[in-house]
């Protein structure tokens, strides 16, 4: 265990002088949030670091408990709000697994479609947060925002709401999809296809880009397992890990797609990888629009008010664009469940940012915590 | 050769910025306070009542069942019934609110409300820009909540239509067993005169 979480060894002291301690945030403008970090520095470079949560803790967990199963479902919007549709999606799992429902199977393809549109836009907006870190100010974040602009079109016109979607219900999807929607996400596939191209011709090869994330912020395959750390992060340092794959939840298992596996896990890995995946996603995305049967769209057994599991216990995760999402649930035959526990992806991700940021510059830690992909709705919750 | 990447990146930055002049398709926003888009037909921001005919507190289809009230998540509505009953569409005395009020500082816009209305009675409005510096006027009473079916029938038009066929389905359905049980013969002399 020593030799997995190495001790900061001091540099060698030349001239007399004091370590520097930098509390940056919560109100930093790179911490994506209301997130501190207390710095230590020896001149430039981080000796230690330790992260702050809790600015934005709003109790999430305490009021799911007393509020019904089904009150909970626009509350997990707000946890990680860019993927508003994932959230849904891995808490409905959990009452499923608790109240053994059977989702229909337009509804399981429908659920498909809208977590990978929603993987699709996290991954292109995390890369112009990751490049507005770095000090390309707006210009990839625009572009990756006008192309979202056109997904949240989508999620309006099929949940009413841009961004707090409280789309999925237990056995299924709230309503069935609007006439002409499945056209419409054809359109705004292949249009992500070719911005995707766009935003690699403009990002990946720069030099720029390369000098300050290859070789910053290296994470060891196996420190980032004995951390629990998951997503596109694990994925990034060559762990094959994908929820999608090894669960096979919903309707994973008939789509043929690849897991990219990273080389280095550096802050370029980290920043590939999300690109890739995003080219995957669009593949599914195809297959799903194609192969859509017709049907119902929630399980007739599945009650919205009243709703009494029986007493039990269930986990269900879900690969989210960050990670492993996971929702624990405790019924005791009540209306609202006893326990309710999230794990959220994030949080858990930055418990390693000191063993990344250790050694590397202040400058450094900005882009190293901007390819970790936090929100902090989700860390505080 | 160094710095050919960057060149690359400048060209695509050209790119876009010289064609959202020309390509509409590349313009995705619109200059809002003086332009707006219409809504979306499913786009939904803070709940309201939906009431028949003129006047609202005749026509208003909620009969105070309290089910919106119980669901909320963030517990944003209040309602106290009325002691007094009024008959609804189908001609069966229902109670009706006294008060119904929605604080709309609290309200989430997460639609759940309209979801478990069994009335239709409850919907969600496509308002937006609602901010004020008096706190008070937040707390909307049943007088603002209540709009006309009408109102409704603009805003989620394909939805008002579906609502609207199957309550005069209902009401046919209603007047027919009533004429039924009228001019059946009966094994019972009818007490009436």
């Amino acid at each position: 265990m020593t030799a997995l979480f190495p001790q900061a060894t001091p540099a060698p002291f030349t001239l007399d002088h004091d370590l520097l301690e930098v509390s940056m945030g919560p109100h930093h403008p790179s911490t994506h949030g209301v997130f501190r970090m207390n710095v230590t520095l020896d001149g430039e470079t981080v000796v230690k670091l330790t992260p702050v949560f809790g600015y934005l803790h709003r109790n999430h967990e305490k009021i799911a408990e007393q509020n019904s199963f089904l009150a909970a479902i626009p509350y997990t919007d707000r946890l990680d709000y860019i993927c508003s549709m994932t959230n849904n999606c891995a808490y409905v799992l959990a009452v499923e697994k608790l109240a053994s429902l059977q989702v229909p199977e337009r509804a399981e393809y429908i659920r498909v479609i809208v977590s990978e549109l929603t993987r699709l836009f996290n991954h292109t907006c995390l890369a112009g947060f990751l490049l507005q870190d770095m000090g390309a100010l707006g210009t990839p974040l625009m572009y990756a925002f006008r192309e979202r602009e056109h997904v949240l079109d989508l999620f309006e016109s099929l949940s009413g709401s841009r961004m707090m979607c409280n789309f999925m219900r237990f056995g299924g999807c709230r309503c069935d999809l609007p006439a002409g929607w499945i056209e419409q996400a054809a359109t705004v596939t292949d249009r992500y296809s070719l911005f995707l191209d766009e935003f690699e011709a403009l990002l990946t090869d720069n030099e720029i880009v390369r000098a300050r994330t290859e070789g910053v912020g290296v994470l060891p395959a196996d420190l980032a397992v004995n951390a629990g750390v998951t997503g596109p992060m694990l994925r990034a340092s060559g762990v094959n890990y994908d929820i999608r794959k090894v669960d096979n939840y919903g309707v994973y298992g008939r789509f043929p797609f690849r897991v990219p596996l990273g080389e280095h896990g550096d802050t370029f890995d980290r920043y590939m990888i999300r690109i890739l995946e995003a080219r995957e996603s669009l593949a599914i995305l195809r297959q799903a629009l194609r192969e859509i049967p017709d049907g119902p769209v929630i399980d007739p057994k599945a009650k919205l008010r009243n709703f009494r599991p029986k007493p039990g216990e269930a986990y269900g995760r879900i690969e989210a664009p960050k990670g492993e999402l996971g929702f624990f649930l405790i019924s005791d035959g009540g209306p609202n469940p006893y326990r309710f526990r999230i794990r959220p992806p994030s949080l858990i991700n930055l418990t390693i940012l000191e063993d990344m940021c250790r050694g590397h510059t202040i400058a450094d830690v900005v882009v190293i915590l901007g390819s970790v992909d936090i929100v902090l709705g989700e860390v505080d919750r | 050769m160094l710095g050919r990447a960057i060149i690359q990146g400048f060209i695509e930055t050209g790119r876009n910025f010289v064609g959202s002049y020309y390509d509409p398709e590349r313009l995705t926003t619109v200059q809002y306070p003086e332009q707006t888009l219409p809504p979306d037909e499913h786009a939904r921001t803070i709940p309201f009542l939906v009431y028949d005919g003129d006047d609202p507190s005749q026509g208003l289809r909620c009969t105070a069942c309290t089910i919106c009230e119980l669901e909320c998540p963030p517990q944003c509505i209040s309602i106290v019934k009325d002691t007094v009953k009024k008959p609804d569409y189908l001609g069966k005395m229902q109670l009706q609110p006294k008060v119904f009020d929605i604080d709309i500082s609290v309200c989430m816009d997460c639609g759940i409300c309209a979801e478990v209305c069994p009335f239709d009675s409850i919907k969600m409005d496509q308002v937006f820009a609602l901010s004020t510096g008096d706190r008070q006027a937040l707390l909307l009473h049943k007088e603002q909540l209540a709009k006309s079916n009408l109102y409704f029938r603009q805003i989620h038009p394909g939805e008002a239509a579906a609502i609207d066929a199957a309550r005069a389905e209902q009401k046919r359905k209603a007047e027919a067993k009533k004429a039924a049980i009228a001019s059946a013969p009966s094994g019972f002399p009818s007490p009436l005169p």
